[in-house]
């Protein structure tokens, strides 16, 4: 007997001003299973489930629960229904409590008490291990998720949306969630898993949507479909594979860090404690690591925006800089490209003219306090034809470029200035996938020319591919950088997860 | 110094607390909402106005309250219309309502200006002034004081204990989140908005109708920002918010005692001592920079629009 989906969508479009991000999407989720919604960054998956859970309202097209249609206007009129969503990025409030954020999500009005005995039972059933008295600032991002779940699980869902769920996990903690699924899904309840992780897909899914440039493109089997070949339907074309290339062996030292220590700077922060590493000219050293052990510390104690207790913390080519700010390193050859594209590494506003200036008022663009703007142009030029960004132009504002191509474009900015050393923090987060591949390259160019490189990801996988060596950041404190061909993916998610010493 | 004294200075304190109290709870509301409206100033002063004109007409006191109350509420409705509907900048509209209220109420207040009416507490015990000096000290402690010394403890209940409190601390916190699990962010904010003027009008008018019965041009001088800077120096939290309203009008009562003794001191220096006095014990509370930020709604003054 054919089964009715328990979720049919017909023809979902969806507009945003000129870009259609959803054009006539057709989707069926039968129940109990693992369905995957595969596609690039930009592809429309994500506005596909906030239009199924009601965040974002369709243009045309019909969406079917259990055979009937309905209209979903809200997401409490998607929780009514039975659909629960975990977030990308994670919809929690850092200075509630579990339980109080779990309250927040549930439709019904009942006692913070009689809510979180509710709540361990719940955890214990599923293997799902946390406290409902803390509070969410508290917690790890792995912990943090489960507390998402939980808020789904507790409403007895019959479809469960996951966004990207394992960009924060260790290798560990995402094969606990994959249990949990496994078993969610033998209990009857659908799930939609949203990923552009080929390997993940094929071994959670039965069923796997490709998406691109807000169509369906295809549909497969996962288990039965090769990864290549799920990214060609992706991306619309076969991956190059990036050439293997000959490197100099590594040179001198040109980043030492010794004992560098660095207090949390707000309540939600990590303390970094005795940091070490030394970084070599023409290695790419990665530092893996979950996200909120320290990473937007370590950025800001070696950029110079903190200061370090001691000169000697950070030397950079020789030179003993742990008490110079910002401008002083970079005078020093030093290079920065933080997370946050917009208002950290780039100012909205401007155009990437006026951009290319922000790091390079010592390198020529300025003379007696006047900016010399033909130079600048040029060079500014030179970045957009040399890295392939997509802009209108020179003059175009910072903001109006998407964020693969604002991310060529400050990354070609830095390598332009000729760094020492080029620092790099989550360097392809958000970008597409040929955008990534092409910041790759730049990276293994750079640092084949003799430029020390440092790669700060949560992107374990984007670690193993690029770094030579690899240390990973828990808690503040750093491991010992072995090379990449000696480490195991368990032995760093190990790292990853505060195991010591178990790699 | 005897007891009499002593009650007096006591019920003085509280009487000068009370419309800070009033007032300053009402913006910490509508801040842990998310929403800063620097026009607590001006909403009291149009309070302070029209609380005195509607009790003149009507010749009731209750009256006049409720019209205090309608008067902020709609002010705060003007302001909400600007900053959460069309999304304005709630510092540059704040600003703006403060100077509206000073010059509405100078305006529409000249023709009550100087004419004195009978206080709250005379209204409520009209057999106030043939009492015992000590029964009339304590029937000074009028209605609203009362209000003003049960509504801290009501406002954090309803803030850390009810679900309601829990959603608007949650719209506070993160708009997109709320937003996200589908809570009407606008509405929520709005409402508190509201209230927050209404509490604000009902501040104001205990000055032109308890504390000095009598209309004068911009008799609050400065109380509503001294109740915007308590809400913050309190790390948003009620107990701590009347903590420093009494401290403040203690010092009030202290000045006016140190004049009537003869202590001297230059009258302007005096005025100047409890708005003095409570910023400094105030921001030795709040130095610990950690805890403010963890206790500052996370949300506060960031206009958010709902996107599809």
């Amino acid at each position: 007997m054919a089964q009715l989906p328990r979720l049919g969508l017909g023809g979902i479009t969806r507009r945003f001003g000129a870009t259609v991000a959803n054009d006539g999407i057709d989707l069926a989720v039968m129940p109990g299973e693992i369905h995957a919604l595969l596609g690039e960054n930009g592809a429309g998956k994500s506005t596909l489930v906030k239009i199924i859970y009601g965040v974002v309202q369709p243009d045309a097209g019909e969406i079917r629960w259990e055979g009937a249609a309905v209209r979903i206007a809200d997401p409490n009129a998607a929780r009514a229904l039975g659909i629960g969503m975990v977030f990308q990025h994670f919809s929690l409030f850092e200075t509630l409590t579990v339980a109080e954020n779990i309250a927040l999500g549930l439709a019904a009005s009942e006692s913070i008490a009689a809510l979180s005995r509710r709540i361990v039972a719940t955890a214990s059933r599923y293997g799902l291990a946390v406290d409902p008295d803390r509070h969410v600032h508290h917690l790890s991002v792995g912990e943090r998720q489960r507390v998402e779940i939980l808020r789904c699980l507790l409403q007895a869902p019959k479809l469960l949306i996951m966004d990207e769920p394992t960009s924060v996990l260790t290798p560990q903690e995402v094969e606990g969630l994959f249990a949990m699924l496994r078993r969610l899904a033998a209990e009857g309840c659908s799930v939609l898993y949203i990923s552009h992780k080929l390997a993940e897909i094929q071994a959670l899914c039965d069923r796997a949507t490709v998406l691109r440039g807000g169509r369906v493109v295809g549909a497969c089997d996962p288990r039965a479909t090769s990864a290549a070949a799920m990214a060609e339907m992706m991306i619309g074309q076969a991956l190059v594979r990036p050439v293997a290339r000959a490197r100099p062996a590594a040179g001198a030292v040109v980043l030492a860090v010794e004992g560098l220590d660095l207090p949390a700077e707000d309540p939600f922060g990590t303390t970094l404690r005795g940091v070490s590493f030394a970084l070599r000219a023409g290695e790419i050293l990665g530092i893996a690591g979950v996200a909120g052990n320290g990473q937007k510390e370590l950025l800001a104690g070696l950029t110079g925006e903190r200061l370090a207790g001691t000169a000697e913390a950070v030397v950079l080519a020789g030179v003993a800089c742990g008490l110079l700010g910002a401008a002083a390193r970079r005078r020093g050859g030093m290079a920065a490209v933080p997370e946050e594209r917009l208002g950290r590494s780039a100012v909205a506003e401007l155009s990437l003219t006026e951009n290319a200036l922000l790091t390079g008022t010592e390198v020529g663009f300025v003379a007696r306090g006047f900016v010399r703007f033909a130079p600048l142009r040029r060079f500014a030029r030179g970045v957009i034809e040399g890295f392939r960004v997509v802009a209108a132009g020179a003059e175009a504002p910072a903001g109006s470029l998407s964020g693969g191509n604002m991310q060529k474009f400050i990354i070609g900015r830095e390598i332009g200035h000729a760094p020492k050393v080029l620092i790099a923090a989550h360097p392809t987060w958000g970008v597409d996938v040929g955008a990534a591949q092409a910041i790759h390259e730049a990276l293994r160019d750079l640092a084949a020319g003799g430029v020390g490189v440092l790669i700060i990801s949560e992107d374990l996988d984007e670690i193993l591919a690029l770094c030579d060596r690899v240390a990973v950041l828990h808690g503040g404190r750093l491991s010992v950088p072995e090379p990449v061909a000696a480490v195991t993916v368990d032995g760093i998610g190990l790292l990853m997860g505060g195991v010591a010493d178990a790699a | 110094m005897d007891e009499v004294m002593i009650v007096a200075l006591l019920v003085a304190t509280l009487r000068a607390a009370a419309p800070l109290i009033l007032a300053g709870l009402g913006e910490l509301v509508c801040e842990r909402a998310g929403v800063l409206n620097l026009g607590v100033e001006g909403m009291m002063l149009v309070g302070a106005m029209v609380g005195f004109a509607a009790t003149l007409t009507s010749g009731s006191v209750w009256l006049g309250l409720l019209a205090a109350m309608l008067a902020g509420a709609a002010m705060a409705g003007v302001f909400a219309v600007l900053t959460i509907g069309l999304a304005a900048n709630q510092v540059a509209s704040g600003l703006a309502l403060t100077i509206f209220g000073v010059g509405f109420s100078a305006l529409f207040g000249a023709p009550y200006q100087s004419h004195p009416i009978p206080g709250l507490a005379t209204v409520v015990f009209p057999h106030l002034s043939a009492a015992a000096p000590l029964v009339q000290q304590l029937l000074l402690i009028d209605p609203l004081v009362w209000l003003a010394l049960a509504a801290p403890f009501l406002a954090g209940r309803f803030l850390d204990r009810t679900r309601a409190g829990l959603i608007l601390r949650a719209v506070g916190e993160s708009a997109e989140v709320a937003h996200a699990l589908g809570y009407k962010v606008m509405r929520i904010r709005a409402l508190a908005t509201v209230f927050g003027g209404a509490m604000a009008g009902l501040g104001g008018a205990y000055l032109s109708l308890a504390y000095t019965p009598m209309w004068t041009e911009n008799m609050v001088s400065g109380r509503g920002w001294i109740a915007l800077a308590l809400v913050v120096f309190s790390t948003w939290k009620p107990l701590l918010l009347a903590l420093g309203a009494v401290l403040f009008g203690f010092v009030t009562i202290a000045g006016f005692q140190a004049e009537a003794w003869g202590i001297p001191l230059a009258p302007n220096l005096l005025a100047t001592l409890p708005y003095l006095a409570t910023i400094l014990v105030l921001v030795l509370i709040s130095r610990d920079t950690l805890r403010l930020k963890l206790n500052a709604p996370a949300a506060l003054g960031k206009p958010f629009h709902p996107a599809g």
